[in-house]
């Protein structure tokens, strides 16, 4: 028996949704026209207190919580640590372009907190049903969010896309839980594992597989479920496509991992393959995709979409290792993807000002410190050395290569050839001299939350970049908690 | 007794008619509706399996499954007026400013 007190195994998740709570209930008592900023502070407030609490949760005693609903270990503190950093990043962005007294940010700021604790939650979740519930709370939080601008005609548009495709995708992981259920007679993910050996029915667990893997793929924007990805992003507020291109994301991903490695280690024979055409079919039609794009955030979508595929191709590796480069390129991603976007966010504003490539043309010399940001973030999508995207690359495809994936590992190198022709053609854009009067010149200074948020990204980018070492280890240290994970698993699955 | 096949099977057809709506439908309420057939085959196999099992579990993700698609209308339909009321149509091949 375990003597952690079980509120300690949820901690972040409770100071989140009180902060919530707070926000909600505080907001109403605020005069008509005052200023909502004060909201986003104390949300701020809150999340850098769930921070602090996610690593607190690393000195825990691993163990499980609440009858075996929540398990914190090295694991899911590493998951919360990113979330929780990407939600602050996210908001400090928010404070910084949203401007003026706008009547609603109070619920802007709620929603924030909502959503996060719902993905804080699936990232502990080792039973489907508290899954279920974390991807809804996350879920529905970032509907809202992506049609807050509802004046404009994109801003509904967008989360009605993203809504409908996304409920699409959750009736399909539904239905792989109660096929999964169906097999084994349990939802608990440890308990799947043991249960699937004697199962009568293992049918309906390859069923369940599949359809689950359907669900995430839309999550995840893998393609072919990747549709809604480039018009939710252009529809959607940047600061808000900030946190949805990452956090929801990251928090899918960390869900994959325990499904398919805690829960369904014994059909890898079936997921590894179907995982390898998701990953090859992403990376490959993302970076495709985003050659064309004239929008940067529909190019950014593309290249999140590509990014999917390379985080897809460190699960083929089936060994604590691939666990672990997953968990780095998640991390790295939603670094550099987070700074990229505080870059765009301050650039266009709330409304979107700057729409395409053309229009960020001398960016650099009307501001000099976004123009250095925005090409550090693009060198590090790229994937150039000291940079967390470099060893974010770098672990994955040592990995599939190390598990005798040639054929993807090489399919992937060339990917991250493509991808740096688009990724260039923005940089060279924001440094080009503007012909006379370039949109770019009415970006406005950045404020002090924007530079936090900016010093935040580039610092855990750089970070990850240099001394990758100690994230690594932490990355692995979860990686250690699938027992499952066999080392000499199938140097002869491999070689597709 | 019914066999359980019975009911995965019907809770198949539902679930693929639900399906075949969302992709065939163009009013986005009607698209609106399959989805909610879907997550109800699914309470429908959950129910059976949780027969078959004998085990209570099942049947308490039904009552969860029909929260979360009860918050989910609220949000869905609250998306739905918005769109209505900046483009007065629910035609989905009319909510077209972004191309796929």
């Amino acid at each position: 028996m375990n003597t952690t007190p079980d509120v300690l195994r949820i901690l972040p998740e409770v100071i989140l949704t009180i902060t919530g709570v707070l926000i909600m209930v505080i907001e109403p008592s605020l005069p008509a026209g005052a200023n909502r900023k004060s909201m986003g502070w104390l949300a701020t407030v809150g999340v850098v207190a769930a921070l602090g609490a996610s690593l607190y949760q690393y000195q825990l005693p691993p163990g499980t919580g609440f009858f075996g609903f929540v398990q914190t270990d090295a694991f899911s503190a590493f998951f919360h640590v990113v979330i929780c950093g990407i939600v602050l990043a996210s908001m400090l962005i928010a404070l910084d372009s949203i401007g003026g007294p706008t009547g609603d940010l109070g619920e802007y700021f709620a929603l924030l907190c909502f959503g996060a604790v719902g993905m804080l939650l699936m990232t502990s979740a080792v039973e489907l049903l508290l899954v279920f519930i974390g991807l809804e709370i996350s879920s529905i939080s970032t509907y809202i969010l992506a049609g807050f601008r509802r004046k404009s005609a994109r801003g509904p548009e967008a989360a009605l896309k993203y809504f409908l495709l996304g409920s699409f995708a959750t009736a399909f992981f539904l239905y792989g839980i109660a096929l999964v259920f169906g097999a084994t007679g349990t939802t608990a993910v440890y308990t799947i594992a043991p249960q699937l050996g004697s199962s009568q029915m293992p049918l309906l667990a390859i069923a369940g597989l599949g359809m689950i893997l359907i669900g995430i793929g839309f999550k995840v924007s893998a393609v072919p479920f990747q549709v809604w990805t480039p018009d939710v992003y252009e529809g959607a507020p940047s600061p808000v496509v900030a946190l949805m291109s990452t956090a929801p994301k990251v928090a899918a991903f960390a869900v994959l991992l325990r499904v398919l490695y805690g829960a369904l280690p014994a059909l890898h024979t079936r997921w590894v393959p179907i995982v390898w055409w998701l990953s090859v079919l992403s990376m490959t039609f993302g970076n495709l995709g985003a050659l064309r794009q004239k929008s940067v955030k529909r190019m950014l979508a593309y290249s999140s979409i590509a990014h999917a595929g390379y985080i897809l191709a460190a699960f083929t590796a089936l060994s604590p290792d691939g666990v672990a480069a997953a968990s780095f390129y998640t991390f790295s991603y939603a670094a550099m993807n987070v700074g990229i976007f505080a870059v765009v966010s301050h650039a266009g504003g709330f409304d979107d000002r700057l729409t395409l490539i053309e229009d960020y043309r001398g960016l650099a010399y009307r501001s000099p410190l976004l123009g250095a940001a925005m090409a550090f973030f693009l060198i590090s999508l790229i994937g150039i050395p000291f940079t967390g995207g470099f060893f974010g690359k770098f672990y994955v495809f040592s990995s599939t290569l190390h598990a005798g994936f040639v054929w993807l590992t090489v399919i992937g190198l060339i990917n991250s050839g493509i991808a740096a022709f688009y990724y260039l053609r923005l940089a060279t854009a924001v440094y080009s001299k503007a012909p006379e009067t370039s949109p770019a010149d009415s970006v406005p200074r950045p404020a002090m939350s924007l530079l936090f948020a900016l010093l935040l990204t580039v610092a855990a980018t750089l970070i990850l970049g240099i001394v990758p070492g100690r994230i690594l280890d932490m990355a692995r240290a979860g990686a250690g908690t699938y027992s499952s994970v066999n080392p000499a698993a199938d140097a002869n699955t491999a070689n597709r | 007794m019914v066999p359980i096949y019975y009911y995965l099977i019907l809770s198949a057809i539902l679930f693929s008619i639900g399906v075949g709506a969302f992709l065939i439908k163009r009013n986005i309420i009607s698209v609106f509706m399959s989805i909610e057939l879907m997550l109800n085959a699914v309470n429908l196999t959950f129910v059976a399996f949780a027969h078959h099992w004998h085990q209570v579990s099942g049947q308490i993700f039904v009552f969860f499954v029909m929260v979360v698609a009860a918050a989910e209308a609220a949000v869905g339909l609250a998306i739905i007026i918005a769109i209505f009321r900046t483009r007065a149509t629910l035609d989905v091949d009319r909510i077209d400013l972004m191309k796929l």
